[in-house]
């Protein structure tokens, strides 16, 4: 019991960092199409940016607002400059302009900051809680509880805002929604900067466990993909499902069958779930127009 | 129809040009090397464009046949003892069976859906690569025998990068005359609207499923040249980052277009070693230039080109 | 069809224009070569042997050079890539025609440069540990680090020591850890050593709380190694405090010989024991010492001048960049096969991994004493005494 419950959390604080990730995915995803594959470089720019102006001597909160604010505004620099003047090119090439601007970023992170690995302190402290004989890292409560604000807070603001709604609606049909008079293009930014502060948001929280690099982005990236196609690629309650879901069968794998084979074993439940959902767990059938 | 032929064969003929006179401006054979490379990326691309371009279908794991074939021709002369040219064809063989089996399943997927079925296709073959080292070295890799042709033992950059150079050649004119068969037709059909391709009777799961196993050998073919060549594999070439070069280098090149992928190949192998010059900051304008292309050729470097000249020639 | 020419032609200048990069070649200098990770996965092995490079060959330039000759520094970055390896490899041979190599960062870029340095006769000195790279013995090919087989010997010595023979193993899916766990596997026997559980984690993982739970379960572990480098082995020490396993003595490898794992893993490193080179302990050596006087200088210089803190991954390239240096001095020439021939003749030269003496048959030329057994202890490595 105890080891089951050792792998269930270490599963679901893994999983929570990739509903993150996946949840951005779906964010941008549903304003705008574009499938986001600089996203993990958003988790890594939180933890980098709070490392290092934090260890400027700047508190450890304001560091992490600081490191938000860079995320949000490199989430919208990057709307503006690559993916704006790019508005109506095919899907693929937009996901091979997110690639080059995750190659970009992590360039510039490798320049600005350093290529070596990082930690930030665990906000309190490093003694492990006992939960029925398994031993829990108190950060992993910060990343599970922050998690579920960040999902709450998303929930509220997509159902019960204005702009929240609007959003909701561009998500559903942009050309509608454009007719009914809601500017798209503020839509598209407001995702790429919310997107981004989620981000930045799950690379702070779970730097004080997994460490941090200038090239953490890519393998998260890839994780969150899969939980956002797992779930079902454009919803938010899917991408945070996928996400945990993720988590727990790496651990689970890991700890039960083979920890060589662990990815394998993850992947494998990914194909034959949608082998048997082609739309993921949560996805929408889409009736295709001719 | 007449006009298209021979746009094909001047097509070919441009690259036959193109292989046979760069030697005449090389100073050195590390350009040969270098070329080379492009010529062996540009074969893995030329086949994904089949599928991307032609198919309509993407995929984010297709290095998984790239490794299959490195692999064969690594696997095959030093455990199995078959010899290195035979181990090249059944590293095909292999690609294209897989391909076959698991195309049924995976093409029914859509868009996106199909990318991340096709990116754990990936990332399974090349876990079992890095993890079943006893037969293939682990993540260090292993050494690749040489070729060795009727008693010629091919090495060195110069030899491999005509044989590379003919590969590239032999592929580039498979993919132009396809593109003009019923089934490259259909192809494109799918590429516009599967429904509608499916309403005029095109047997969509048949051509999908054809256009990924001819990807899929391309692939191979390619990575087994690779590894002859190199004389030595990695499971880096069967990972993910390598699958998500290749489908840039097919839609940096222009998706459907064989030539595109060809320049698509020869920007992108070319242009990290053109940036060394640039120290640190080197991925920072790899980034910045993949980027910009996208935005300003957004069909890719050849169809975009191509298409300005063409207006240009009008006005 | 115009269209078309026009961009083979583009194509052509594109491959071409990378050709005018290259300097001109200046009579009174002689070019040394380097491919090193300082990018990807492997960037925190390579950055340092990078910053080494630079700046020894600046510090050696500005003293006069070599026999009057100036060095001039090739450095490219494979970014981890095993086949960019090669290509870089290619060229520093034909395009830059270097003289010698120091560097390949990692096994799997060495392995795939070694033929190429092999067929145009020119010295290369890797800084990467698998034993492959100089077993079975490779004409032009040398190593400075320490073998991953002899970090396995030194573990199980200093557990034979303790009377602990049943053990478990943790390592990374990386080359490094993949091919230092088969070695431990294989001289396993050769102590009496029994693997009672052998665990795994990719590369880039982040939680081995499941593997090490495992472990922790598997009755009869007396000891705990984990062969890894990277940050891989600080989660897996932070997990292993996690889970209250400090009771069971903990190994290291030297692949987190740098100050770093203590600062990343921190109080949870405490007791942790590792074999690494006397780099490390430098101000802890006594003045007899032979290394003493170097690692200390290296320290000195590598944190004054980067501002990081000093790792046995630069040092391995500070040693290859001297035997190099000496053997080009004791050789007189820049005949590449000639500086081969007087690095295999270095005795006794002192480095920061070691005493090197090669041979024909050996070139590596450090033994098991070149490897001290450390603790960590209140937040810094600290000499085991031998015998405890």
């Amino acid at each position: 019991m105890a080891e089951f419950l050792q792998f269930l959390i270490s599963g679901l604080t893994v999983g929570a960092v990739y509903a993150l990730v996946a949840l951005g995915f779906t964010l941008i995803y549903n304003a705008s199409g574009v499938v986001n594959f600089a996203q993990g470089e958003f988790v890594m720019l939180g933890g980098m940016v709070t490392v290092f102006v934090s260890a400027a001597g700047v508190p450890l909160p304001l560091a992490a607002v600081i490191a938000i604010g860079v995320a949000v505004a490199i989430g919208l620099l990057l709307h503006r400059f690559a993916i704006e003047p790019a508005r109506g090119a095919s899907a693929v090439t937009l996901i091979i302009i997110t690639i080059g601007a995750s190659i970009l970023l992590r360039g510039l992170a490798a320049i600005v900051f350093d290529k070596q690995f990082h930690k930030l302190p665990a906000f309190t402290g490093d003694t492990p809680v006992d939960v029925l004989g398994a031993a829990v890292q108190p950060q992993s409560f910060w990343v599970l509880g922050g998690t579920a604000v960040v999902v709450l807070a998303l929930y509220v603001f997509l159902e019960h805002t204005i702009t929240g709604k609007a959003v909701l609606a561009t998500a559903a049909n942009r050309l509608a929604a454009r007719l009914v008079g809601i500017n798209t293009t503020t839509i598209m930014a407001l995702a790429f900067g919310g997107s981004a502060a989620i981000g930045a948001i799950a690379g702070i929280l779970v730097t004080p466990i997994t460490l941090t690099s200038y090239d953490v982005g890519t393998l998260l990236a890839l994780k969150g993909f899969a939980a956002a196609m797992l779930g079902g690629m454009g919803n938010p309650l899917g991408a945070v499902v996928g996400g945990l879901l993720l988590g727990l069968l790496e651990a689970f794998g890991a700890g039960y069958i083979s920890s060589t084979y662990k990815d394998a074993f993850a992947f494998v439940v990914i194909l034959i779930v949608l082998f048997a959902a082609p739309q993921g767990l949560f996805g929408r059938r889409v009736v295709e127009r001719v | 129809m007449r006009a298209l032929l021979n746009q094909r064969s001047i097509t070919l003929l441009v690259l036959a040009a193109v292989i046979a006179a760069l030697p005449f401006v090389f100073p050195s054979s590390y350009y040969f090397r270098v070329a080379s490379l492009v010529w062996v990326s540009a074969l893995a691309a030329i086949g994904l464009n089949i599928l991307m371009g032609q198919a309509g279908q993407v995929s984010l794991g297709h290095a998984a046949f790239f490794g299959i074939g490195a692999y064969a021709v690594a696997i095959g002369p030093t455990h199995l003892g078959i010899p290195p040219w035979a181990a090249l064809l059944v590293g095909a063989v292999l690609s294209g069976i897989l391909a076959y089996l698991v195309g049924r399943p995976i093409l029914r997927l859509k868009g996106h859906y199909l990318a991340i079925a096709t990116l754990g296709l990936g990332v399974l073959v090349a876990l079992v690569i890095t993890t079943e080292s006893r037969w293939t070295g682990g993540p260090d890799g292993m050494p690749v025998e040489r070729l060795t042709l009727f008693g010629w033992r091919v090495s060195g950059s110069y030899t491999w990068y005509w044989v590379t150079g003919g590969l590239l050649l032999v592929g580039t004119w498979i993919a132009l005359n396809l593109d003009e068969t019923p089934t490259g037709r259909a192809f494109r059909a799918l590429h516009d609207s599967e429904v509608a391709a499916q309403v005029v009777g095109v047997d969509v799961a048949r051509f999908k499923l054809q256009a990924f196993v001819i990807a899929a050998i391309y692939a191979s073919l390619a990575g087994s040249a690779l590894a002859f060549m190199n004389g030595f594999i990695n499971p880096d070439q069967a990972g993910f980052l390598h699958s998500v070069e290749l489908v840039t280098i097919v839609v940096l090149g222009g998706l459907g277009s064989v030539f595109g992928s060809i320049v698509g190949a020869a920007v992108l192998i070319t242009l990290p070693q053109a940036l060394t010059i640039f120290q640190e900051y080197e991925h920072l304008l790899l980034g910045l230039i993949i980027i910009v292309a996208m935005i300003f050729m957004r069909n890719g470097i050849v169809p975009s080109l191509s298409g300005l000249l063409v207006r240009r020639a009008r006005s | 069809m115009n269209s078309k020419t026009a961009l083979k032609s583009l194509l052509v200048a594109s491959v071409m224009s990378f050709g005018f990069a290259q300097g001109a070649l200046a009579q009174n200098t002689v070019k040394i070569g380097s491919v090193l990770s300082v990018t990807g996965p492997s960037s925190f092995l390579g950055e340092p042997e990078d910053k080494t490079l630079r700046l020894y060959v600046d510090k050696i330039n500005a003293a006069g050079g070599v026999a009057g000759k100036k060095i001039e520094l090739v450095i490219y970055d494979d970014g981890g890539d095993a086949n960019k390896a090669r290509t870089f490899a290619t060229r520093l041979i034909e395009d830059d025609e270097v003289i010698a190599m120091v560097g390949g960062t990692t096994t799997g870029s060495t392995m795939a440069m070694i033929p190429v340095f092999e067929e145009a006769q020119v010295p290369f000195i890797s800084l990467a540990g698998a034993i492959e790279v100089i077993d079975p013995v490779r004409k032009f090919v040398f190593k400075t680090p320490h073998t991953d087989k002899m970090a396995c010997e030194k573990i199980f010595e200093d557990l034979k020591k303790r009377n602990l023979t049943k053990i478990g193993l943790i390592s990374g899916t990386d080359g490094f850890g993949a091919s230092m766990r088969a070695q431990c596997v294989k001289v396993a026997p050769n102590y009496g050593m029994e693997i009672l559980s052998d665990e795994s984690y990719g590369p880039r993982d982040s939680d081995m709380t499941a593997q090490l739970t495992k472990i922790k379960n598997t009755a009869g572990v007396q000891a705990v190694v984990n062969p890894g480098f990277g940050q891989g082995p600080a989660i897996v020490t932070r997990n292993y405090a996690q889970l209250g396993m400090t009771n069971i003595p903990f190994y290291q490898s030297h692949g987190v010989a740098s100050k770093s794992f203590i600062d990343l893993a921190g109080a949870a490193a405490e007791g942790v024991r590792l074999p690494a080179a006397a780099l490390l302990v430098g101000d802890k050596l006594p003045e007899s010492d032979p290394q003493k006087k170097v690692v200390t200088e290296y320290k000195q210089a590598y944190e004054g001048a980067t501002k990081q803190s000093v790792s046995t991954f630069g040092g391995h390239a500070y040693d290859g960049l001297f035997i190099l240096v000496e053997a080009m001095k004791r050789a007189n020439s820049t005949d590449p096969k000639k500086i081969r021939d007087e690095i295999e003749k270095t005795k006794g030269f002192v480095g920061t991994g070691g005493i090197v003496n090669m041979s024909p048959t050996d070139h590596l030329g450090l033994d098991l004493s070149a490897f001290r057994m450390l603790e960590i202890k209140g937040g810094d490595w600290n000499l085991v005494a031998s015998g405890s």
